[in-house]
């Protein structure tokens, strides 16, 4: 059973990244990558790991994506200017080279034993452990990504506002 | 003992959520390395870091240690901080020049 939901996720989770890639309209990446999201916010459930699913879901698909869509929709990509992107023609090596490295990364993967990984039978990994670690191991770490967001969050708004000299 | 076995057997494999991650890293390789558009490359970086996590996660359950999610919670946040910059650039890019084709971003004749 747990196979089958596996096998459901990973399909679709494939499926609209390629979308993301292929589509030309830049509305449609962003909700075929929206899909692919929340497929690997499901994927996170079947890990047994409830908590990095739920801020999957709260980050990504919440606010990075309304992010995404708020931008594509404030720039307003011209039709024509839309046509010149796709498909590109001069970047043959990049069409030879990225399926043999993904080749090469599934035979090694599937080729690999990993012996000392059984069945990991542990339960979910509940939300009060991860907090408790991230506040006692992990605080400086914590504050330090902390510190990084608000930098991250005044640059943003300089970068973005209108100049008014 | 059998209905532990059953359970063994309906296990899914950890080579098939690393199969997983690196098929999605690829896809968001390939879409940074082939779209000219900034946004859809920027989406491409999305996927890659999303790939990292299912990783990060992976092994995490199934060597049943913490810090595999702690350290997945810590790279969404960066994942996080690096899309309001890289919009931010963005915005102000096709403020000045009005291109969104990363070909015709060229001033440093890189």
């Amino acid at each position: 059973m747990e196979r089958l939901f596996f096998l459901i996720f990973a399909s679709v989770a494939v499926v609209s990244a390629l979308c993301v890639v292929l589509f030309r309209n830049p509305v449609r990446s962003a909700l075929a990558l929206m899909l692919c999201l929340l497929q690997v916010a499901c994927v996170f459930v079947l890990l047994r790991s409830p908590f990095l699913a739920v801020v999957q879901v709260f980050v990504y698909v919440g606010a990075v994506m309304v992010l995404f869509l708020f931008v594509v929709m404030i720039l307003d990509i011209r039709q024509a200017e839309l046509e010149a992107f796709f498909p590109p023609r001069n970047r043959w090596l990049m069409y030879a080279i990225i399926p043999v490295i993904t080749f090469e990364f599934l035979l090694v993967i599937l080729g690999t034993s990993f012996e000392g990984f059984g069945p990991g039978a542990g339960g979910e990994t509940k939300v009060e452990v991860i907090g408790r670690a991230l506040f006692t191991e992990y605080l400086l770490p914590f504050e330090v990504v902390s510190v990084l967001l608000l930098v991250a969050m005044v640059g943003a708004i300089v970068m973005a506002k209108k100049r008014w000299d | 003992m059998i209905s532990r076995t059953v359970r063994r057997k309906d296990m899914v494999p950890i080579t098939w959520y690393i199969a997983l991650g690196s098929v999605l890293f690829m896809i968001g390789v390939s879409g940074v390395l082939l779209r000219k558009n900034i946004i859809i490359m920027l989406m491409g970086v999305e996927l890659m870091l999303n790939s990292v996590n299912i990783n990060l996660a992976a092994f995490s359950y199934y060597l049943k240690d913490l810090r595999g999610q702690v350290f997945a919670v810590f790279t969404i946040t960066v994942a996080a901080a690096e899309v309001a910059v890289a919009l931010g650039i963005l915005i102000a890019l096709v403020r000045s020049r009005g291109v969104f084709s990363a070909d015709k971003i060229d001033t440093l004749k890189g």
